[in-house]
């Protein structure tokens, strides 16, 4: 997909010379999405790529609200952190990117793996801690792997996963340009929440983004709230977060991530840049989430009325909105990709519900590459034995590690 | 003196509302501590009683609130530190193990460090692998640390008040899975020594030795031991550090058999510490060499069937127990 300089207007791209250019919105309320202009998909993307996104968008959606159901019904454990109203998001900057590129995100990642490719029932099985899950049942919701996809995870300690991502970014330029004597043109992607800001790890992994010109695209999903912090009660200079950027000499740009056309089209141009020149960027992705920060939220911290002005901005909505405009989509058509999408979600439940629990030997494997037998210190007799089964990740095979 | 039944989170509330009521050097700071009244409502109706200056919300800056609250309590105050779990003090490691227990022994003496770190540890929710520390193992290698396990209520709060009130770093490992639990806790002002082991159960036949929520696995495996007619003397030892070894050593050599059960990893541990003290006390009164009960030595797993296995549970107490009295 070629930019068009239209694209270019609604992008607001700050560079060390001219911060100037940034949009200054206003602390957070302006990620409103009918603020932006109004813009037809015809125009930039074909009508299979918007078909693509917005079904995309719709199958995380159905997704989610059967994990709420599941989680409800006690069938799944732990936390759970759905993306309901940032599908956006995770469906555009994926749609941007190769299926090369590597990714990395923090625990609300459910939408990021269906993005990236995870099959629905993988995804599910995970959480229901069956053994066809993403990891096995090993993982769970705030920890989805998938090597096929190049996801590297799910993490959840917040910011744990963007010194990753800057490392998954340096092994692309390092095996194109030092293995392969080649001039590097890919990127990895690494997001964070807004509450991530605040960790030494993002700054840490900035300044050495910024340092060693990794290619890597810093994504922060702005949703105004860590729990029940709003930006400005925890991020000094909440309001321009590219001044932080700057401060790390990375260039930075805010994203209307409500909007799904905004995000593919912004993430396009910023990801080809930071291919073509190899270096960093940073994105302030204006999002919002609709239901609480997990299962057990009552939201008290914010108003009702501020979640309606959002959900009036429904990212679904609104493609569904620019599709019909543009003749790309009927409501028929419409309520069909929404009937798939209830089908898909609901198939994975009935999968994840009808996949074995794992056997009481997987505690074991996966610990180690070359394991040397369980620990045999313990008086506990269970505890003696070797390993059963080796991991599949073998760094030494020529057919695994980095390309 | 009138008692009432408490949750175990309102007992670690009333112990710092009222330290914070007898001593303004006292203040709590954390993630959501403040306006959201804790992530787990354990600081409930603080904010109201006490104001922003005292109760303080932080952002999600472990190593930075961590260590800020450590120079203040160089400089005299009386920090409380909540980790939303312990499992994210591990952002903070630095500062609590590198400065908080060393400060006084560097400076020859001149800087303390009256401060508590707390909040919940422990595996039991299916909280994956990030999630699901048992920190004791780590931290109880350390020295300059006093580290406390409540397993009940009223030691939450006896426990919690002199973790206060006591002019060293103190790490206090809560359990989220045992907030709701309730328990007798007097009206009336008590404080709870450090290094004093409670018999949560007398008996005759086999010591058993716990640390926090672990002893509710130990009280049940004794019920169902009973029943074979064998009488086990539960010990909830409350702290770590300063550990109780006179009473284990006391209650040893009656029994003469001794299981340690301990939810933190097996090598290295605090479990691992009391068999080798055990041992050494009580090499001529043992039948049988200590037994341990750990989580199995693998990272946490989510799925409920593994998690469960891989925890100290009642079965595998009387598994090891039946071993460890030659009746398996
Ligand atoms: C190091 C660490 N501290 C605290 C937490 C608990 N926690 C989980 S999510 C969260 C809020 C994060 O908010 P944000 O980064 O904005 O992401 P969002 O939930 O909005 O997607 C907190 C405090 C954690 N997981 N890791
Ligand atoms: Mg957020």
């Amino acid at each position: 997909m070629t930019a068009s300089p239209k694209v270019w207007a609604i992008l607001a791209m700050s560079t060390l010379e001219s911060t100037q250019a940034l949009t200054s919105f206003d602390v957070h309320g302006a990620a409103n999405p009918s603020s932006a202009p109004s813009r037809r998909p015809g125009a930039m993307v074909s009508a299979e790529l918007a078909m693509h996104l917005l079904r995309q968008m719709v199958v995380i959606r159905e997704f989610e609200v059967r994990c709420m159901q599941a989680y409800q019904d006690k069938k799944i454990g732990g936390f759970c952190h759905v993306y309901i109203g940032q599908e956006a998001v995770a469906v555009g900057c994926t749609a941007a990117i190769r299926p090369s590129d590597p990714m990395v995100t923090a625990y609300r990642d459910h939408g990021h793996a269906l993005a990236r490719g995870m099959s629905a029932n993988a995804c599910m099985a995970e959480m229901f801690g069956r053994v066809d899950g993403c990891a096995k049942g090993k993982g769970g919701s705030m920890h989805m792997f998938d090597r096929e996809h190049n996801l590297f995870g799910g993490h959840g300690i917040v910011g744990a996963q963007i010194p990753l991502g800057v490392g998954l970014a340096f092994a692309c330029k390092y095996e194109d340009e030092v293995i392969h004597e080649r001039k590097s043109d890919r990127v990895a992607l690494a997001f964070l929440g807004d509450g991530a800001l605040n960790q030494g790890a993002f700054h840490e992994a900035m300044n050495l983004a910024g340092l060693l010109n990794t290619p890597a695209v810093i994504i922060c999903e702005n949703n105004g709230y860590s729990m029940g912090t709003s930006i400005h009660r925890g991020t000094t200079m909440g309001h321009n977060l590219a001044a932080k950027a700057a401060a790390y000499g990375i260039e930075s740009a805010v994203v209307d991530g409500m909007d799904v056309l905004s995000v593919y089209e912004s993430m396009s141009l910023i990801c080809d840049r930071a291919r073509r020149e190899s270096r960093p960027a940073f994105v302030d992705m204006r999002t919002y989430r609709f239901k609480g920060h997990s299962m057990s939220d009552p939201r008290k911290y914010r108003t009702r009325e501020e979640e309606s002005q959002y959900e009036a901005g429904d990212p679904i909505t609104t493609m569904k909105g620019r599709m019909i405009e543009a003749g790309m989509l009927t409501n028929e058509a419409f309520k069909s990709i929404l009937r798939e999408a209830r089908a898909e979600a609901k198939a994975s439940v009935e999968f994840a519900e009808s996949s074995p629990v794992p056997a009481i030997t997987e505690l074991h494997t996966d610990v180690f590459v070359e394991p040397w037998g369980r620990y045999t210190g313990s008086s506990d007799p269970k505890m003696l034995g070797g390993a059963r089964r080796e991991p599949s990740f073998r760094a030494i095979e020529n057919s695994e590690g980095l390309s | 003196m009138s008692v009432r039944e408490i949750e175990y989170r309102d007992a670690l509330n009333e112990a710092m509302s009222e330290e914070m009521r007898r001593d303004k050097r006292v203040f709590l700071l954390g993630e959501e501590v403040a306006q959201y009244d804790g992530a787990y409502k354990v600081s409930r109706g603080m904010l109201a009683e006490f104001g922003e200056r005292r109760i303080i919300d932080t952002p999600i800056s472990e190593s930075g609130f961590a260590g800020m609250a450590i120079g203040a309590a160089m400089m005299g105050l009386r920090p409380i530190v909540e980790f939303m779990s312990w499992s994210f003090s591990l952002v903070a490691a630095d500062p609590i193990l590198n400065n908080a227990p060393k400060m006084l022994y560097m400076s020859g003496g001149q800087f303390g460090c009256p401060i508590v770190f707390r909040g919940n540890g422990g595996a039991g929710g299916q909280l994956g692998s990030t999630h699901s520390w048992c920190v004791e193992g780590l931290y109880s290698n350390v020295p300059g640390i006093k580290i406390v396990m409540p397993s009940t209520p009223y030691e939450a709060k006896g426990l919690l008040k002199t973790a206060i009130r006591d002019d060293d770093p103190v790490f206090f490992l809560e359990s989220e899975r045992m907030l709701g639990t309730k328990g007798e806790v007097p009206e009336s002002e008590y404080l709870i020594p450090f290094g004093q082991a409670r018999i949560a159960r007398a008996g005759k036949d086999v010591t058993l030795v716990s640390f926090g929520r672990p002893v509710l696995f130990c009280l049940e495996a004794a019920e169902t031991l009973a029943k074979e007619g064998i009488s086990c003397e539960v010990l909830d030892m409350r702290t770590i550090r300063p550990l109780d070894i006179g009473s284990i050593v006391k209650s040893v050599r009656k029994t003469s058999a001794c299981v340690v059960v301990d939810q933190s990893w097996s090598f290295a541990s605090p479990g691992s510490e009391v068999a080798a003290q055990v041992h050494a006390a009580c090499f001529d009164d043992l039948d049988n060499f200590v037994h341990r009960v750990h989580t199995v030595d693998v990272p946490t797993p989510y799925a409920t069937e593994l998690e469960q296995e891989y925890l100290p549970s009642a079965r595998r107490i009387c598994e090891a127990v039946r071993a460890c009295l030659y009746r398996a």
